[in-house]
């Protein structure tokens, strides 16, 4: 539990994808003039990042790896597959992604409405896809730990666009110099959160 | 399409499509005007040389599948377009991370997730929904090229001046003379840590902006 725990909190304050990796920052900048559409983009985030994670998670250990495939008997020990990660993570993210928005639209309108239009978007979000990539690489133990870094890592990208969005919404009233009005000042103001975040590392948890 | 008739009648390299490279260096250049593709980059940035081998996975990614996309673009269905060129996509960067691999392996292991990421790269799918899909293969290979070459290019400044800035080397060779050191010189290591990307990318807007001022944002 405690291990769990761990995980979360680590992936949202000091393996932020957003403020520590720069991961899904064509979104992160193109959705964060307003509050409001960067929470529904945050919330579509944290989903698919929480649904996408564990699956690849299981595809990456039950089919992909070295001698994942063993289960299926000892001919198949030494099968290595795991050059074709890349392209099943992105097929695994790009139906999932596919998938939630018709299951949505089913179930909850109010919800499809207000997520709807950035569910096409997130197949393409690299933070997504760098979240499947960040798990391989770590090696998490089973299932749920891989579970908890998704979700985590979903909570991470979620305040950090709310946080921009917010402050982009403020700066809109400050003098800014003319050429870095719009995108300049938010490429300096993401760095400068960057460095805020970064006070976070070499904490033992 | 009219335009494309016009264009297969044109020399190779005619001012059309040489505008079709240079375009996205400078005036419309994907990173700093078009805000796409920034996602993969700016932790790779550390030093010059990952910087310029990502630089050169991304422009050969970009003009083949610009090409390929382009080549079947009359038989690809409107519906199922997205998972087919992200699969292009992933199919040829599968072969650069192998290759990368098999030669480069300490710059491979340097980017880590980074070549895998060249898949979501927002510029390349910008350019194949926004060009590849609708011209031919010639000017979809330069359109490619071109934005790919604007994107290494923001990609090998900001590698240079966080080398030079943050250790004091360009491509691992030292460039600062000791004597500067000797009289009291030293690195910033500021720029090693991964914001300064961003903050310097923030500075090469401002310079380019307060060149251009048509580029200046009204809002």
């Amino acid at each position: 539990m405690e291990e769990l725990v761990n995980i979360f909190v680590r992936s949202i304050f000091i393996d932020n994808l957003v403020l520590a990796y720069f991961l899904g920052m064509c979104s992160y900048l193109a959705i964060s003039r307003t509050v409001k559409t960067s929470i529904g983009l945050g919330f579509a985030v944290i989903f698919v990042l929480g649904i996408t994670v564990p699956i690849n998670y299981l595809i990456e250990n039950y089919l992909l790896g070295r001698g994942a495939l063993s289960w299926l008997g000892p001919r198949f020990a030494d099968v290595d597959l795991s050059f074709l990660t890349f392209i099943m993570f992105i097929a695994v993210i790009a139906s999932m992604v596919q998938l939630v928005e018709m299951i949505i639209e089913k179930f909850s309108p109010t919800l499809y409405n207000s997520l709807g239009i950035f569910l096409p978007l997130i197949a393409v979000n690299c933070a997504i896809l760098g979240g499947s990539l960040f798990m391989q690489e770590r090696n998490y133990a089973n299932p749920i730990e891989a579970t908890f870094f998704g979700l985590g890592s979903g909570v991470g990208f979620f305040l950090a666009i709310v946080g921009i969005a917010a402050i982009r919404e403020k700066i809109k009233y400050s003098n800014v110099l003319p050429p870095l009005r719009g995108l300049g000042i938010a490429f300096i103001i993401t760095g400068l959160m960057g460095i805020a975040f970064m006070s976070f590392m070499g904490i033992e948890l | 399409m009219s335009t494309n008739a016009e264009i297969s009648k044109e020399p190779l390299f005619s001012y059309k499509n040489k505008k079709l490279i240079t375009n996205p260096i400078g005036k419309d250049n994907p990173i700093t005007i078009q805000v796409l593709g920034i996602c993969s980059i700016l932790a790779v940035t550390v030093q010059l040389k990952p910087s310029l081998v990502l630089a050169i996975s991304v422009v050969a990614v970009m003009g083949l599948a610009n090409v390929i996309i382009s080549l079947l673009r009359k038989t690809i269905p409107q519906r199922i377009r997205i998972i087919v060129q992200l699969t292009v996509i992933a199919s040829l960067v599968i072969i650069v991370d192998q290759v990368l691999k098999a030669y480069m392996y300490d710059v491979s292991r340097q980017l880590s997730i980074f070549v895998g990421l060249i898949i979501t790269n927002c510029i390349i799918m910008g350019r194949l929904e926004g060009y590849a899909l609708y011209n031919k293969a010639w000017p979809s290979f330069l359109d490619g090229i071109g934005n790919a070459s604007g994107y290494a290019a923001i990609l090998i400044v900001v590698g240079a001046v966080r080398e030079f800035f943050g250790s004091g080397t360009l491509m691992n060779v030292q460039i600062i003379p000791d004597a500067l050191y000797a009289i009291g010189y030293e690195n910033n290591g500021f720029f090693i840590l991964p914001p300064m990307a961003l903050i310097t990318v923030g500075i090469i807007i401002w310079i380019q902006r307060s060149r251009d001022k048509e580029l200046i944002d009204a809002s």
